[in-house]
């Protein structure tokens, strides 16, 4: 038992996460649901009463119950790995990345989940702390909805179901991702 | 209680990324460097892994668990929504080093100020969900 937490404790290899990550999707499908979680934001809206001036938030968000315990889920699954299961914030990233971003101006990359000297509640009032958080946030949301999903929708399920939509939006998830760290982060990194 | 089975998946789900360090800002900035093959591991095999369960549930009828026939509902193909939409998601993904799985996530492991991203996002929807007929799909 003690060999098993232990190994449990280790971070885990791609080799293990990427099947799992499957056997989640299977699981959604197996109980007659589907794997995303961007649509979250949408039940939100509606929640939030976004139905009464706007159609696209007009359901009804009960239907959608599933998927908003699901999301609990992963907040309940990140609040077990960091009391129980040897909660290590490092990631083992290259020594390029490190090298790379100490000069950007991070302290000790890879040792934090998030770079905390930018993701902090006091930098919120900056401009830099604004653009990360704020404006980083509206575009993960504009940007699901608009593609009709996330990660979990589109680059498991969609590319995994060989969906050609689903390709077009993992490519567009990547011109962004390359344009923003390549030629913004610079700037903002050291802001 | 039929809720409890998605708490549960949630929870394995989410101990997965937090173990595998994909819910770390850093492997999403080195992944879009290519300075590691991680990130590309985890993404790929869980897409192989996936193909293959998608091609059995398909080649064999697998019903789900109330009887009925499992199906992904395909998505109409366009280039603009996929395209534009993908591209102002990867903006903000590398911005934020999460996508909306991994904000709460990040949010369970005591990253309080994730909050502040997740709200904004349920905003980017609710102005999407504003502009949805003036934009192109």
């Amino acid at each position: 038992m003690n060999n098993i937490l232990e190994w449990i404790s280790q971070p885990w290899p791609w080799y293990v996460a990427g099947p799992l990550i499957a056997l989640v999707m299977f699981s959604m499908l197996f109980f007659g649901k589907s794997f995303g979680l961007s649509a979250n934001l949408r039940t939100m809206c509606s929640i939030l009463g976004a139905g009464k001036s706007c159609e696209f938030f007009d359901f009804d968000w009960k239907t959608q119950t599933w998927n908003l315990v699901f999301a609990l889920g992963l907040v309940l699954g990140g609040l077990i790995s960091h009391l129980y299961l040897g909660y290590e914030p490092a990631a083992n990233i290259s020594e390029t990345t490190i090298t790379e971003l100490q000069a950007l101006g991070i302290n000790n990359p890879g040792e934090t989940l998030v770079p905390t000297e930018i993701f902090n509640w006091e930098n919120l009032l900056s401009v830099q702390g604004f653009i990360f958080m704020v404006v980083g946030g509206f575009l993960v949301g504009f940007g699901t909805r608009y593609a009709g999903g996330c990660t979990s929708g589109h680059a498991i399920s969609g590319l995994s179901d060989l969906q050609p939509a689903s390709l077009v939006a993992v490519i567009g998830f990547f011109i962004g991702g390359l344009i923003m760290t390549y030629f913004i982060l610079p700037y903002l990194l050291v802001m | 209680m039929k809720f409890l089975r998605y708490l549960l998946i949630g929870a394995i789900f989410g101990i997965t990324l937090a173990k595998a360090e994909v819910i770390s800002w850093f492997r999403i900035y080195e992944m879009f460097k290519f300075q590691s093959f991680h990130m590309y591991g985890v993404i790929g095999s869980a897409v192989v892994v996936g193909i293959i369960v998608i091609q059995l549930i398909k080649r064999n009828n697998l019903k789900s668990i109330d009887g009925e026939p499992i199906n992904i509902p395909p998505k109409a193909f366009s280039w603009a929504r996929y395209l534009i939409g993908g591209t102002i998601f990867g903006l903000g993904w590398a911005m934020t080093g999460a996508c909306p799985g991994p904000m709460f996530i990040l949010v369970g492991n005591g990253v309080g100020v994730i909050l502040v991203v997740i709200l904004s996002a349920v905003l980017g929807t609710f102005v999407y969900g504003k502009l949805k007929d003036k934009l192109p799909h």
